[in-house]
């Protein structure tokens, strides 16, 4: 197969997957969406109450993925994520902070903040509320735990790319009594995550983050198209398998 | 006001697809760079140009959140002064050590292979006690079939890897271990795999046209 056509082939895929989605995302603003409940998420938003409650903070790692590879689309989900909550927390009396290992999506994370302060009446926007902790695995971490502990932290997102470091935030989470979200892209730290989190995402739940929580119609109908594509994946798997039996049976 | 929004909007979508078009046109008939391929190309270099500059606006990031932890006296603010002049001896060394002073090079290497080196390794042992007690935990917190196979799993993937004192590697272990890994979790990985690189597609798309703003601006 030529470049060219596999190129065209990965442009229909995306021309497919957008249209599927402005599609159903005006589909969407007429009638809510109705998705399997994830218990992680319900639990998020009793966290996020209690925050406002209380006058304590909600600490979101958003971990290390640079944002020049592929693994900034799980940090560009995060920052989705701390973006609602964010606005969610608008009527407390701390606003959200923001931790990550990578510079670039400290920026954005400070840039993220301001956005949702400014969405909101009530918002209050620190300059020191995005922080870069570190820029090695353990140094970032190391720093994500001091605020964790020193911040009057009740509710603890980490939610992007992260290695087994996760393990400690999550250990220090736990040791603190703060309630835990945790989700990666990258499978060691989703089987560490299941063991050491509170409330652990596998696989996609990571990308489901902003539907569940009411971001936009666009994120809910980004799932439909997530679904869509996967058994259209899955499909062409049991055809293609069904084909190779069929040619070893000497049919095809 | 409006064109402060609307412009980096504008920037970030329109290099979004050049670099997007250079992926999927980046290469000619012929496996020659196309121009699409090329600017992809020299849009990258400018993204790592700017990640470059990113790093010290983070590393002034730092200093500002922890010297506003001392200045209000806020709890660790020792550590934070201990962070703050570690910072500065070590950035002083690099500068000395590019100059290729040599006092300040063997000091600038010992700073990372005798000090920051040794603490991340201890960490990474640490690590080791955190998941163990962990794995336990899981057990008091979600007793449920799930957490009792991934346990069990562990422990049989752990007992099949290591070799057993006096009895070296037994095959028995290193086979189930072996089966397990290839069929059931190479099965689960693929699947959750095939998921995050959904998921990485249609978060992807949402910024590409910009339904999703982290460089500031209103949600679409």
């Amino acid at each position: 197969m030529n470049n060219i056509l596999l190129g065209l082939i990965g442009f229909g895929i995306i021309f497919l997957s957008v249209a599927l989605m402005w599609g159903l995302a005006a589909l969407r603003r007429k009638s809510p969406p109705a998705f399997r409940e994830i218990p992680a998420f319900t639990r998020l938003r009793q966290a996020v109450g209690r925050v406002v409650e209380d006058g304590s903070r909600l600490h979101v790692s958003l971990g290390r993925g640079a944002l020049i590879t592929s693994q900034s689309a799980s940090a560009m989900a995060g920052l989705t994520l701390l973006r609602r909550l964010a606005e969610l927390t608008s009527a407390g009396d701390k606003p959200p902070i923001a931790t990550s290992g990578d510079a670039a999506l400290t920026i954005l994370s400070q840039d993220t903040l301001k956005t949702a302060s400014q969405a909101s009446s009530q918002g209050v926007y620190d300059p020191a509320a995005g922080r870069l902790t570190g820029l090695t695995p353990f140094s970032y971490a190391a720093g994500a735990i001091t605020a964790i502990r020193d911040e009057n932290i009740s509710a603890s997102v980490l939610m992007g790319n992260f290695g087994v470091e996760a393990a400690l935030l999550a250990d220090a989470a736990e040791r603190a009594n703060i309630f835990t979200l945790a989700a990666s892209d990258n499978l060691a730290t989703q089987a560490v995550l299941y063991a050491s989190a509170q409330e652990p995402l596998i696989g996609e739940e990571l990308y489901a983050a902003g539907a569940y929580m009411d971001a936009g119609p666009v994120h809910a109908a980004s799932l439909t198209v997530q679904d869509i594509l996967r058994w259209l994946i899955i499909i062409a798997i049991l055809v293609g398998a069904l084909v190779q039996l069929l040619r070893v049976v000497g049919i095809l | 006001m409006k064109f402060k929004g609307v412009f980096p909007t504008v920037v970030a979508i329109a290099f979004g697809f050049l670099v997007l078009a250079g992926y999927l046109f980046g290469v000619n008939a012929g496996g020659t760079p196309s121009l699409l391929g090329q600017l992809q190309l020299l849009i990258l270099n400018m993204a790592v140009i700017l990640t470059g500059f990113a790093i010290l606006v983070g590393v002034f990031n730092l200093l500002i959140v922890h010297t506003g932890k001392i200045r209000h006296k806020q709890k660790g603010a020792f550590y934070s002064a201990f962070l703050l002049i570690a910072l500065v001896v070590t950035f002083m060394l690099g500068l000395l050590a590019h100059y290729n002073l040599p006092v300040a090079k063997s000091l600038f290497g010992d700073a990372f292979l005798s000090i920051q080196l040794p603490i991340e390794t201890s960490l990474m042992a640490l690590l080791v006690v955190t998941l163990t007690y962990a794995s336990i935990r899981l057990l008091h917190r979600r007793l449920n079939l799930l957490s009792v196979i991934f346990l069990i799993t562990a422990f049989i993937i752990m007992v099949g890897t290591a070799p057993w004192p006096f009895l070296g590697d037994v095959p028995i272990l290193s086979n189930l271990r072996a089966w397990i890994t290839q069929i059931p979790a190479g099965a689960g990985a693929r699947g959750i795999l095939l998921g995050v690189a959904l998921g990485t597609l249609t978060t992807g798309l949402r910024i590409l046209f910009g339904s999703d703003r982290p460089y500031g601006g209103k949600n679409g």
